[in-house]
């Protein structure tokens, strides 16, 4: 080529030829260099906002987690306490209400005088008084109602001190600040200190957390109504929504003909998956609590409105899962002379079945995160009861969230992020079954 | 004789039925199954279908509407006095009647007149809940007994057994039609109600919102105002807000995820993000109120703004943060369904990836990012428990995101959360505030799934 070139052209022109085209002049080149600069920084974007996300999700696991792991553990104080008769009731009592009825205030005050024999001021013995937490009293009382053999014994007992102190001790409160702007004085710190000394002052296990229920004091709070509550909710909500979830994706899948019916249920059911949940909310008040009179507060109500609300996400799955059961396994059950029924219940939905509880799994996992509808329909209430029956008057764990959080008192941002994390957990292992299911029975046709 | 107890009989019943069906089939084809039409458990459920449909159904309906029944006969008994008052003073003499029939008040403590109404109302409930026994209890047994009797060893129970679950399953799936029917009665009437005593037209376009509503006639400066313009405004800067977090983000995320990641990296960061949108919504609420609000205003401050302790930022910053999953998962999903022929023409033109990306691809999935994007808006418009916590009640009409503002769903939720009569204005107006929540949300849904309607057949 560049021979013929040579001999037909003039030297001049070959030489041209050979400079540089406009692909390589500067200009170009810069070009190019811009092109590609433009395209790192490109690159750079999208992974930055990844990486925004992933460190906004950082930043909110950690917020949780260092506000939230101090509750797990409760400071507690050692008091020997003096069960005397004259306080509480004639030794060999067993009525309930006469025990409750005792001055474990007193009996208390007691023993922590005895340990600092020198308060004397009655602002002093208020203080003094105000390290134990106000629940401490009744725990004494079912402690004696449990065992009334204790009247008149003196007994040693690990009891909870108030949240003030809580706080106070493991640090969550500003412990440098100087005496009037803090709600732990100095006199009880040295107190605190002291205690510490003896060893009758100790962080231990808040066992109360995982078994109580909600309480005015942050100290004495716990989950476990919340989760009980949360528990026959969405019990409800399965028995609701799954077998109406299957059937109605059988239907539109697999018997439904292609008419105005069944296209405005499929447009339907797909508009219904994205409307606010604060509308079911309405909807639960309006429907099951103003016309059908259903108890305010129940689980009951509230798992049906939860049913509504991830039926539509369960018929979506549930669908999809039965789509991807091939062709040939239906006509191949047809063929062997089994009726359209016996098709779907006998082979399509057995193989269907490991996607359907994926769906189902996902769904419940929203509907116990869910929180607004809830409020609409009254399960705000403040109730310290755990609820044995799905018509109890209830509170559900994200709902108990939102209501400490809602406090004003500093013990309820611990209480609340601790609250979080055992959400997030039961979240976490719904997601994990789900996971799990799809890996176990993933298959290729 | 309580009602779960009798449903636990018209259990106990149909499984009878189903045996005894069974055996009769049995027994009619001389114990040789192939003499009979169908296999034996289709007369078990036959029988258990005529023993079990009929008094289900008269168990639901007297479940629905028993209350209401009751409600009006009792009120008929009321003294002529009672009867004449407002619709609300009525609810409220009903419920105490209510809760003293159920021991929850003491009798003694009540109106004389009211003992006699109360007797009754006991005596109803009780006089309803025998009949429903007698009622549930023949229709099932008759039911039994009839199934039972219609059996024959050529009768084709296979077939009615199927049609009934055909039917079954044409009922449940109108369930979510009858949700939605549900909601839009609900909504549209309590929302009548409200527009009776609020004009529609204030209620669109007023300019004031302050819905507390005097109790004594002599209270002044609380009449109740209903202009919801303040809620709109504030609803759509927050969403606005949340969208310029989220769309930016979310798309950039889903075009390197879709495009530039490695399979590795995508397996982990697709479900990373996804995370994200699982997190209850109550918990971003709580990490937007104790956070990122703070944070806001401490940093706003320092450089001299003016930041309300709880500012239209911090909401819509957090929620974007949680919507960026919705539009990053579709987007990406439509992102890998543009064919890979219009990547590889641009790169044999000698595009580089992010001019093919942003020339070509972009353009291409530009519907389905569209759909995407509506649905993360209707979403950020719906979301109720970020700006509950975080926004504030401040009804204020202002552009400016370091104000407090405040949105429809918060309203919805403080008009209607505690004990609250149903007849005051002031209740009803979180019905009306649903209903437009809903009409927007749904005409959003509905545009979306056009786009993307019109977008697969373009490439399917």
């Amino acid at each position: 080529m560049t021979d013929i070139l040579a001999d037909t052209m003039p030297r001049q022109q070959a030489a041209a030829a050979l400079t540089p085209g406009i692909h390589m002049t500067d200009a170009a080149n810069k070009r190019l260099k811009a092109r590609y600069a433009s395209e790192r920084r490109f690159k750079m974007i999208g992974l930055s906002a990844i990486l925004f996300s992933l460190t906004a999700l950082a930043i909110l696991m950690f917020t949780i987690a260092s506000n939230g792991f101090t509750a797990f553990r409760q400071t507690h104080v050692r008091l020997d306490l003096q069960l005397s008769a004259e306080q509480i009731a004639p030794a060999g009592t067993t009525d309930v209400r006469k025990i409750m009825q005792g001055n474990y205030g007193a009996i208390i005050l007691d023993a922590l005088q005895k340990k600092f024999p020198d308060v004397q001021s009655r602002g002093e013995r208020r203080r003094l008084q105000a390290l134990v937490s106000a629940g401490a009293e009744s725990q004494i009382g079912r402690m004696i109602v449990a065992d009334p053999s204790l009247i008149g014994q003196t007994i040693s007992v690990w009891l909870p001190t108030s949240s003030d102190i809580d706080m106070f001790v493991k640090r969550q409160v500003d412990t440098t600040a100087p005496e009037e702007e803090r709600r732990v004085k100095d006199s009880q710190v040295r107190w605190l200190d002291s205690l510490k000394a003896s060893g009758d002052l100790d962080l231990q296990f808040n066992l109360r957390f995982f078994t109580g229920a909600d309480s005015r004091e942050p100290e004495l709070v716990g989950v476990w109504g919340g989760v009980v509550g949360s528990f026959y909710t969405l019990l409800v909500t399965l028995l609701v929504a799954f077998p109406l979830g299957i059937m109605a994706a059988i239907y539109l899948e697999e018997f439904a003909p292609k008419n105005h019916w069944t296209e405005l249920i499929e447009v339907n059911i797909n508009n219904l998956a994205a409307v606010p949940s604060i509308v079911y909310g309405l909807l639960g008040l309006a429907v099951f609590i103003g016309f059908f009179g259903m108890p305010r507060s129940a689980p009951f109500v509230g798992g049906l409105v939860l049913a509504l609300m991830s039926l539509p996400v369960m018929i979506i799955a549930s669908r999809a899962a039965l789509r991807a059961v091939p062709p040939s396994i239906r006509q191949a059950a047809l063929g062997l002379g089994a009726s359209p029924l016996q098709v779907v219940l006998h082979h399509v939905l057995p193989l269907a079945m490991p996607g359907i509880l994926t769906g189902t799994i996902i769904a419940m996992a929203h509907a116990l995160g869910e929180t607004a509808p809830l409020l609409m329909i009254g399960m705000v209430a403040f109730i310290v009861d755990i609820p044995t029956t799905p018509v109890d008057a209830a509170t559900v764990l994200p709902v108990q969230i939102f209501m400490w959080a809602d406090s004003s008192e500093r013990g309820f941002v611990e209480k609340t992020s601790a609250a979080i994390i055992v959400l997030l957990v039961f979240l976490l292992l719904m997601n994990l079954a789900a996971i799990l299911l799809r890996k176990k029975f993933e298959r290729r046709w | 004789m309580s009602l779960p107890l009798l449903l636990l009989v018209l259990l106990g019943l149909t499984v009878v039925g189903y045996y005894l069906g069974k055996s009769r089939a049995l027994s009619a084809a001389g114990g040789k199954i192939r003499n009979l039409h169908s296999l034996p458990m289709f007369y078990g459920w036959y029988v258990v279908v005529w023993c079990g449909l009929p008094a289900l159904l008269l168990f639901g309906t007297w479940i629905a509407f028993e209350d209401a029944l009751v409600r009006n006969l009792v009120i008929s008994e009321l003294p002529e006095s009672i009867r004449r008052l407002p619709t609300d003073q009525l609810g409220l003499v009903i419920s105490d009647i209510r809760n003293m029939a159920y021991g929850n008040i003491p009798v003694d403590k009540a109106d004389a007149n009211l003992r006699p109404v109360v007797e009754h109302y006991i005596s109803l409930r009780q006089l309803g809940t025998s009949a429903l026994w007698v009622i549930v209890l023949a229709l099932g047994i008759s039911g039994l007994v009839y199934g039972r009797s219609r059996i024959t060893s050529d009768f084709r129970a296979r077939n009615r057994v199927e049609r009934a679950a055909n039917v079954l399953l044409i009922v449940s799936s109108t369930i979510a039609v009858l949700t939605t029917v549900g909601i839009v009665l609900s909504l549209v009437f309590e929302a009548l109600r409200f527009f009776h005593a609020v004009n529609p037209l204030e209620f669109l376009f007023g300019l004031t919102w302050s819905p507390q509503t005097a109790i004594r006639a002599d209270q002044v400066g609380s009449s109740g105002a209903f202009g919801a313009v303040p809620l709109f405004v504030g609803t759509l800067l927050i969403a606005a807000i949340a969208m310029l977090v989220a769309v930016p983000i979310g798309l950039m995320a889903a075009v390197y995820m879709a495009e530039y990641s490695g399979p590795k990296v995508r397996a982990w960061t697709k479900p990373a993000l996804e995370v994200l949108a699982g997190i209850p919504t109550v918990v971003y609420g709580f990490f937007a109120a104790l956070t990122v609000a703070p944070f806001i205003r401490t940093a706003g401050e320092s450089i001299g703004l003016e930041v309300a302790s709880q500012s239209a930022l911090a909401a819509g910053l957090v929620m974007g943060i949680m919507i960026i999953p919705f539009v990053s998962s579709l987007s990406d999903d439509v992102i890998n369904a543009v064919p890979q022929s219009l990547r590889d023409g641009s790169y044999g033109l000698g595009a580089t990836k992010s001019e093919t990306i942003k020339r070509v691809i972009l353009p291409a999935a530009l519907p389905g990012i569209a759909a995407s994007v509506i649905l993360a808006f209707s979403r950020a418009l719906g979301e109720t428990m970020i700006v509950v916590m975080a926004a504030g009640l401040a009804a204020n009409i202002t552009a400016n995101p370091l104000a407090a503002v405040t949105t429809v769903t918060v309203h919805i939720a403080s008009l209607l959360v505690g004990d609250q009569e149903f007849d005051s204005p002031k209740t009803l107006a979180a019905f009306a505030l649903g209903l437009v929540l809903f009409i927007v949300t749904l005409s959003l849904n509905i545009v979306a799934l056009r786009i993307v309607k019109k977008y697969r057949e373009q490439y399917d």
